[in-house]
């Protein structure tokens, strides 16, 4: 850390390093720092299209706006929805990722390829594209699934799950390739005598994956998981383009969609505020959770 | 069963594999080149026998895709030039000088590339509100804020990525550069930064693709001036509950992915490499 560094320390040095630092600081106190300031303090209050225009005085609710969430049961509903939703798409993401990953290290170079660029096309497509082109292939009348199936004419996105489902499935197509790509490199940085002798033992293709593989893996895998994870609690675009805004009655609506709703739709600032901390809190867990599991496995590596 | 026949089946696996994966973008592009009739046809086929640019062509006049393609273009490639500029200045302060506060900075600079920015989108709206009232061009409603946004959400981590950079080009070299008379500031443009910006390319494009693929921010900011808009705006905008052009909406999404592909395709190796150096330190 010491190398390249200048050891001229004085009280103009201090001075041209904040006028290097000014506008990195003033960028980011302004749209980092005094926004999160701003989200807790508004959701500290009744904030809604009156206060907003001045029209009325703003009302100082403290934990007013938590605790109408905490007896609000479609708050509920949509975190228990998020939970699950994030949960199907981080395992199956986690399956697909893993399997293909193995799968490549099957293979000659050329297949590895032809997989690998297909994946990347996967990965490098924009939220809104996926979401837009899994929508046309699940269309009721002219969509190819259900050609292929001889439903033409069921609509996929009006039933909750088979919705969610649509969603889950694009979700997991964009996300597969980055767990492939890093659990492949990670297998490929584990020695060859390694795998030789567990073959030289006898162990069968899924023995070996099992008993020997995985586990070298798992600091890896416990990045991918939690990676995977943070992203998946928080899909916005995918839900609010697939099942225009959160489905029918709020149906398919997931955490971050449901506090844009009440902020955007519904005029509650302070109760979507409310949300976003919640959110933000959550997420925070699993971000401690994820440091804490990278350094238990650095010390094992 | 024979080794080489084990491979041969694992290869036809990965093949079909590959196929299904890259299923949804060939018919992306295959629905952006079939003939109107054929996109709305009850009995849609996987090919086409007359291929035509018509979805493209009602997409950028129609649909005035051109600009909202040159919008996203503005604002990512702008959110990258200042991305570069400031967070090379805060780097090389991190880096090259001692001061108090200089650790507190640091930890800063990692704490906050952990806040989930989905959930700012509320207090931001009110702050591009205000934003409008002193500088119009940068608050609501204007490609400004946008570019402000995705600015500060990629310093963290182009700080935190350059400052290693920077620390890598010796500081006998400034030590030489000043001795044969060069301010110091010509020294930091001439010198310091062409050596570090290869190093960006990849911080860069990450960037840049956040910026383009953004639709959350681009749909709070940009309420009711429709000549702002985004790509990811401007396609959500098309799809209607019954009448969907689905030939111009593929055409666009097609606009709209090939940038981004291009990209990751230069970079992969790079992205790859720094993924897993990433994980590894």
């Amino acid at each position: 850390m010491t190398h390249g560094v200048t050891r001229r320390a004085g009280r103009g040095e201090g001075r041209t390093a904040y006028a290097y630092l000014a506008p990195a600081l003033l960028v980011l106190v302004g749209l980092m720092g005094y926004p999160i300031y701003q989200l807790v303090l508004i959701s500290l209050f009744d904030y809604g299209q009156e206060q907003v225009s001045g029209g009325a005085p703003l009302t100082f609710l403290g934990l007013d706006n938590y605790a109408t969430l905490l007896a609000d049961r479609q708050f509920w509903s949509v975190l228990g929805q998020t939970v699950a939703f994030a949960a199907f798409c981080v395992v199956g993401t986690l399956l697909v990722g893993t399997a293909l990953a193995v799968l490549a290290t099957k293979v000659r170079t050329w297949a590895r390829m032809v997989l690998f660029l297909a994946a990347l096309g996967a990965w490098s497509t924009p939220a809104v594209a996926g979401s837009t082109i899994w929508l046309f292939l699940f269309d009721a009348n002219f969509g190819f699934v259900n050609e292929v199936l001889g439903t033409t004419g069921f609509s996929w996105m009006f039933g909750k799950w088979t919705a969610f489902g649509v969603v889950a499935a694009e979700v997991i197509w964009c996300s597969f390739p980055f767990v492939m790509v890093t659990l492949y490199a990670g297998i490929k940085a584990i020695p060859g005598e390694v795998l030789e002798a567990a073959a030289l033992d006898g162990a069968s293709t899924w023995r070996t994956t099992r008993s020997v593989v995985l586990p070298l893996l798992r600091p890896l895998l416990i990045v991918v998981t939690i990676q995977s994870i943070i992203w998946d609690f928080k899909v916005f675009t995918q839900i609010y383009v697939m099942t225009s805004g959160g489905g029918i009655a709020g149906r398919n609506l997931v955490l971050n969609v449901y506090a844009y709703q009440q902020a955007f739709a519904a005029s509650e600032y302070g109760l979507g505020a409310a949300i976003g901390v919640v959110m933000t809190l959550l997420l925070l867990l699993v971000t401690l959770g994820y440091l804490r599991a990278l350094r238990r496995s650095g010390e094992e590596l | 069963m024979p080794r080489g026949l084990s491979r041969g089946f694992y290869e036809a696996i990965t093949v079909v594999i590959a196929g299904i994966i890259a299923f949804p973008l060939y018919w992306m592009v295959l629905t952006a080149l079939k003939p109107e009739d054929e996109v709305i046809s009850a009995d849609p086929r996987p090919w086409t026998a007359e291929p035509t640019l018509d979805s493209f062509v009602r997409a950028l006049t129609v649909q005035s895709f051109g600009r909202y393609l040159a919008n996203s273009l503005v604002v990512a490639l702008a959110v990258v030039l200042l991305s570069l500029l400031i967070s090379f200045l805060a780097a090389t302060a991190l880096t090259r000088f001692r001061f108090r506060s200089r650790t507190t900075l640091l930890v800063m600079l990692l704490v906050v590339q952990m806040v989930p920015v989905e959930a700012l989108t509320i207090p931001l709206f009110f702050v591009m509100q205000s934003v409008r009232d002193v500088a119009p061009a940068f608050g609501l409603n204007h490609l400004g804020s946008l570019v402000l946004v995705h600015l500060a959400f990629s310093l963290p981590f182009a700080i935190w990525m350059l400052r290693g950079f920077v620390a890598a080009v010796p500081v006998e070299l400034e030590e030489a550069a000043t001795l044969d008379g060069a301010s110091r500031f010509r020294f930091l443009w001439q010198v310091l930064f062409p050596l570090v910006a290869p190093g960006l390319v990849a911080t860069s494009v990450l960037s840049f693709i956040h910026a383009w693929n953004d639709f959350l921010f681009a749909k709070t900011f940009i309420i009711s001036a429709a000549e702002n808009q985004t790509l990811p705006l401007a396609l959500q905008v098309f799809i209607k509950p019954d009448q969907n052009d689905w030939g111009a909406i593929m055409a666009g999404s097609t606009l709209m992915t090939i940038p981004v592909l291009v990209f990751f395709v230069v970079v992969q190796r790079r992205l790859v490499a720094g993924l897993a150096g990433a994980v590894k330190s």
